[in-house]
């Protein structure tokens, strides 16, 4: 099975989401999935871009759409991050349904010298392709160290099912492909009342008591039924429940140590991967003592604090320094 | 397309919005059922709920709807679109009015306009974001909490190896830009058409 993949920022080698795209790459191997990067793909815009401009929002999605529709001849393409798979598939499903729009989205393509045919293309999150076109069966037979007594809550956010976009195949507000994907690693999954809920996206940065408070939720749901750790399908609710989570207990007093992991690291595991080769260890929230649980041992980062003085490429922008931080 | 008037300029408020949000908004349909606001996990924050919004819109409130700090509390969950009986694109409806109420210079003290035009910026002069990087940069713009600091998480990510601060750009950058100035060109011409010249 071969498709185009669209990494999106996040999961770019040096962003937070790396670790997702490394065990990504490992276990589609074993699976017989062929990834072909998009070439040149650029930034999905995120919920920001459509914030302020629509056509340039668009026409921002459908440039990668464009760019994808001349891979290797593929239709279909892998995003493994939620928000690139809601912002590709939905411009998609919306230039095909607005004609007017397709026409003025290709207006400004043609600047480029692009052309989009709306449809040409079809986006599907990575949790969809796994479950969907390989199926639990093969999966199971790839288990050699289940993961037999990890509790799991399965965190689907808000983007794998909603909103439901033609060809959506799990519940937009009960999912199941990833508990019944946990089940086949052998872990025992929670039945999670917030595994569909919202980490809050960007509220981070807009308001603290709000985005906090969207995350509580979700840790402490966790937490009431006892699971070891929550598995995501996306990188920003990974950075949100992990690297926010000891702000959020410092703002609520709370005391919640809930690991946040990719599923595509449960799986790493289940298949006999070592930690190390799937990334794991350069989570916030320490994994390790839920990990034991399963006899995974995860080796110490080697990675210690950067050199005083990192190098930076001519071509990066210049970087406000972090407070308690001189340099970045 | 919804009814416009015959020099093809759409008449009220609610024709206005739903000419501005890409799709078929179904905007006109909303029964006032209240299941979106009771669907929203940012509702306690906002000062109206979609449904009062979409009420105001109806009853013309351009300034009301415009003020509100709602669709800055929307946080994109599409609960609301699931949800909605009459399959309003409650989330798209949210950005249509996040667009007008900053080129109408309505917003109010909410940050989220300028994080939306820090990332904006990346995207436009490297093709690329990276969160964090932004994030920061953001944060100490703005410096939007007590409580809350960047280096929290940050100096954890650094020392994890977790984070670059340096976005790739992308080959095709004039391209990119070339086709971004155009669609905002586009743009400007429909809102033209979308106000009447109104704003
Ligand atoms: S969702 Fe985030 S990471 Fe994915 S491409 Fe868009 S902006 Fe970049
Ligand atoms: S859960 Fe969070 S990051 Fe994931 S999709 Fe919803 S808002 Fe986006
Ligand atoms: S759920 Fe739909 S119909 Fe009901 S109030 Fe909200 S937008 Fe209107
Ligand atoms: S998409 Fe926005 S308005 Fe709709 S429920 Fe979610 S936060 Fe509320």
């Amino acid at each position: 099975m071969k498709y185009s993949v669209f990494p999106g920022c996040s999961l770019e080698k040096g962003a937070l989401g790396y670790p997702y795209w490394q065990s990504m790459e490992v276990v589609l191997k074993p699976l017989g999935i062929e990834l072909v990067e998009v070439d040149d793909w650029n930034c999905c815009g995120a919920t920001e871009y459509i914030a302020l401009n629509r056509m340039a929002a668009y026409a921002l999605i459908a440039r990668t759409l464009a760019l994808a529709a001349k891979t290797d001849g593929l239709r279909e393409m892998v995003a493994p991050c939620s928000a690139c798979y809601l912002n590709l598939a939905k411009t998609d499903t919306y230039l095909a349904q607005d004609a007017a729009l397709a026409e003025k989205v290709n207006g400004a393509l043609a600047a480029g010298g692009l052309h989009y045919k709306p449809g040409a293309v079809r986006t599907r999150h990575l949790l969809d392709v796994i479950v969907n076109d390989v199926g639990y069966t093969p999966i199971e037979a790839k288990v050699t160290k289940p993961l037999t007594g990890l509790r799991i809550a399965p965190y689907y956010g808000c983007l794998f099912g909603r909103p439901k976009l033609d060809g959506v195949v799990d519940d937009p507000e009960y999912p199941v492909a990833l508990d019944k994907l946990m089940q086949a690693l052998g872990a025992e999954v929670v039945d999670y009342p917030m595994k569909a809920h919202c980490c809050g996206g960007h509220m981070t940065q807009i308001s603290e008591a709000s985005a906090f408070e969207m995350i509580r939720r979700l840790v402490k749901g966790a937490a009431d039924y006892k699971a070891d750790l929550i598995v995501t399908v996306c990188p920003m609710c990974q950075m949100n429940l992990d690297g926010f989570q000891s702000a959020m207990n410092r703002y609520f007093k709370t005391d919640y140590h809930i690991p946040v992991l990719y599923f595509t690291q449960m799986m790493g595991l289940a298949f006999g991967e070592s930690a190390r080769a799937l990334g794991i260890g350069a989570e916030i929230v320490d994994a390790r003592p839920a990990l034991a649980r399963i006899g995974v041992e995860v080796p110490p980062s080697e990675e210690t604090p950067p050199a005083a003085k990192p190098r930076r490429p001519k071509e990066a922008l210049p970087m406000p320094a972090m407070p308690g931080r001189e340099e970045v | 397309m919804h009814q416009t008037v015959s020099n093809g300029a759409p008449k009220t408020f609610l024709d206005q919005v739903i000419a501005a949000t890409p799709g078929q908004s179904h905007l006109e349909m909303c029964i006032q059922c209240g299941t979106c606001g009771g669907s929203c996990p940012s509702g306690p924050d906002m000062d109206s709920t979609p449904r009062n919004l979409f009420a105001m819109i109806r009853a013309g409130m351009k300034e009301r709807v415009l003020r509100s700090n709602a669709p800055w509390f929307c946080v994109s969950c599409y609960y609301c679109m699931v949800r909605c009986p009459q399959d309003i694109h409650v989330t798209d409806v949210m950005y249509t009015l996040k667009r007008m109420s900053v080129k109408s210079k309505l917003y109010d003290e909410s940050t989220a306009p300028d994080f939306s035009k820090t990332f904006i910026f990346w995207v436009e002069n490297f093709g690329r974001s990276f969160e964090l990087g932004l994030m920061s940069q953001h944060m100490i713009r703005h410096n939007p909490f007590g409580v809350f600091k960047i280096a929290d998480m940050g100096v954890g990510m650094v020392t994890k190896g977790r984070i670059s601060f340096t976005p790739k750009r992308i080959k095709g950058m004039d391209s990119l830009r070339a086709i971004l100035d155009k669609a905002k060109e586009i743009e400007a011409e429909d809102d033209a058409k979308i106000m009447g010249g109104a704003g």
